[in-house]
């Protein structure tokens, strides 16, 4: 059976799956490494996806240009989320945020990649005021401390749960039943 | 007097503060659900919003990645209740994204003829809400009217009203069933008559008019600040449809217009959704004509329940169904973002997978979820009576808030 499956895997990743980052570039990309090449790290290109791994540091920066920068026109945050690679990755958390045109309709994902124990990045509430409950939702569930947050507060889950729901050492039903009183 | 009290008793002394803060829901009728918003007055005027969600958390995101792909299909039906179909679509196309897989034509138009349907009941709930909270009471019941058509259909293709979980990875449940296409040859062609009616009872309201126009501004540009997608967005007079933008399913093959109104109020999203219902209907007529013959599952064995019959005189038929439902599919290493245009809004799917038979994360940026995060910029300043009016404006369904 698992013979099974792994040709089928292979199988199915025929086409479009391999990163291919020898080959031309996003323009999107380029037009980033023009600008400074210490902001972008690695470029994944997948499923007709572009994905950048950008330094945190320079995060809002990276951001700010993004939708401001002509041709570019990231004028809409179209997601920010959060996942957690297992408890022995390191870096253990990513945050991705999904970057949308209005006038250019096309689309980037940018990703930060935190560490455990110092998992804060930068708030870019400042940029997209969307990306508020976000970044409440991403805190909530992952545990990530977005910095400059006008307000980090629980937003799905009671403010006196414990823990942080979506990682990946948090059990399914919890570590003991919720009660309200 | 205020010393003799005991410490526990906290004792704020304002005299002459005229604010209040309000508890509105989570049981409040026009809160579509457990939303419940807290709201600061001042006499009648709403001076702060502050959304309170989380009542219907269910830890929906935290299930996926305990399940296997198909069997994620079922919770995402619970998300946006209202939009069941447009759920499936978001999640199935992630993963066959993911997966590489090319979908038979006929499945594709069958799956826009199916998401049309589904956006005008969902419309349905939406406008009998709406005027209900505003107190229009006779619209709901011609409204929920139609939408009962439209589930009929929809049970009739899936065995669900509300849950259907119809299309799959790779395609759909099954093909619709005989007579399908002759009843809802029947609801398209009773249709524009019930849009009329809608219209007559509605948008020629002199009350209608005074409860929704000038109420609830958001201009354009904080539209899109703040993420709004759908009907809200292009009632702020932003062209912005992804099915125009960033077609899928073949929707470009498709000839329909995207309503714009301008003036970025309760009434110019109520004049979006009203115009909607009528492009949803040109859409369903020409997915009835492009329906064509063919199979409505891709060639992917290893993906794709064999048929039954195939089961019982294939051996490896029978092998592969063992094997999806007992162990899954695997699906290639990788993440995708795939957006639709649901009823509400930007339906986007986060999905990474890390090879295995279950995804690694699983995201939902839900359309209400954003939408709501803007009403504080909508309600300050407005009359409380009018936040009633907002709410159902943005069209929120908590199910898919909550997750």
């Amino acid at each position: 059976m698992a013979e099974n499956n792994q040709a089928q895997g292979a199988e199915t990743q025929g086409l479009s799956t391999t990163p291919n980052n020898s080959a031309t570039p996003s323009p999107l990309v380029t037009a980033l490494q023009q600008q400074n090449a210490e902001w972008v790290g690695e470029v994944i290109e997948a499923f007709g996806e572009v994905t950048v791994v950008v330094p945190r540091a320079q995060l809002t920066a990276i951001c700010s240009y993004l939708k401001s920068a002509p041709g570019l026109e990231f004028n809409f945050l179209s997601d920010l989320c959060g996942a957690d690679r297992g408890p022995e990755e390191e870096p253990r958390f990513e945050v991705n945020y999904h970057l949308f045109s209005t006038t250019k309709h096309h689309r980037l994902r940018l990703k930060v990649l935190l560490n455990e124990e110092d998992a804060h990045v930068e708030t870019v509430t400042g940029i997209w005021r969307t990306a508020n409950w976000h970044e409440r939702e991403t805190y909530d569930l992952l545990g990530v401390i977005f910095d400059g947050h006008p307000d980090l507060r629980r937003i799905l889950l009671p403010d006196d749960w414990q823990g942080h729901a979506l990682r990946k050492d948090f059990p399914l039903r919890g570590y003991e039943p919720y009660s309200l009183t | 007097m205020v010393a003799n009290l005991p410490p526990q008793f906290e004792v704020v002394d304002r005299p002459l503060d005229t604010q209040m803060t309000l508890s509105m829901g989570p049981q409040h009728p026009s809160t579509h659900g457990v939303l419940r918003l807290e709201l600061v007055l001042d006499g009648e005027m709403v001076v702060k919003a502050t959304p309170d969600i989380g009542y219907l958390h269910t830890g929906m995101e935290k299930l996926f990645e305990y399940k296997k792909y198909q069997q994620g299909i079922v919770i995402t039906d619970r998300m946006d209740y209202l939009n069941p179909l447009g759920n499936n679509l978001a999640y199935v196309m992630a993963a066959e994204k993911l997966l590489g897989l090319e979908i038979p034509e006929r499945a594709q138009v069958i799956r826009v003829l199916m998401c049309e349907l589904q956006r005008i009941a969902s419309h349905m709930v939406w406008l009998g809400t709406h005027a209900l909270d505003i107190g229009a009471m006779t619209v709901f019941f011609y409204c929920f009217r139609e939408r009962e058509k439209i589930l009929n259909l929809i049970e009739a293709a899936s065995g669900g009203r509300l849950t259907p979980s119809y299309f799959r990875i790779g395609g759909l449940m099954m093909d619709i069933p005989a007579g399908f296409e002759r009843r809802c040859k029947q609801f398209t062609n009773d249709f524009p008559a019930a849009v009329k009616e809608f219209h007559t009872l509605l948008s020629g309201n002199k009350i209608f008019q005074k409860r929704t126009q000038g109420v609830g501004y958001i201009s354009a540009e904080d539209a899109i600040d703040w993420g709004l997608s759908g009907p809200c967005l292009r009632g702020s007079g932003v062209n912005l449809d992804l099915r125009r933008a960033n077609p899928y399913t073949g929707y470009e093959k498709y000839d329909f217009d995207i309503p714009l109104e301008e003036s970025c109020d309760v009434w110019a999203r109520y004049m979006v959704r009203m115009r909607e219902l009528t492009e949803s209907h040109k859409i369903v007529v020409q997915a009835l004509q492009r329906l064509q013959p063919g199979p409505v599952k891709a060639d992917a064995p290893k993906v794709v329940l064999p048929e039954r019959e195939a089961m019982k005189t294939h051996m490896d038929a029978l092998i592969h169904h063992f094997l999806i439902v007992a162990e899954g599919f695997n699906v290639p290493e990788g993440e995708v973002y795939h957006a639709i245009e649901a009823s509400k809004g930007e339906l986007g799917v986060y999905m990474k997978s890390n090879g295995g038979p279950k995804p690694d994360r699983v995201h939902f940026r839900g359309p209400s979820f954003v939408n709501l995060s803007a009403l504080p910029q909508m309600t300050e300043g407005e009359m409380i009576a009018d936040v009633v009016a907002i709410i159902g404006s943005l069209d929120i369904v908590l199910g898919e808030i909550d997750r």
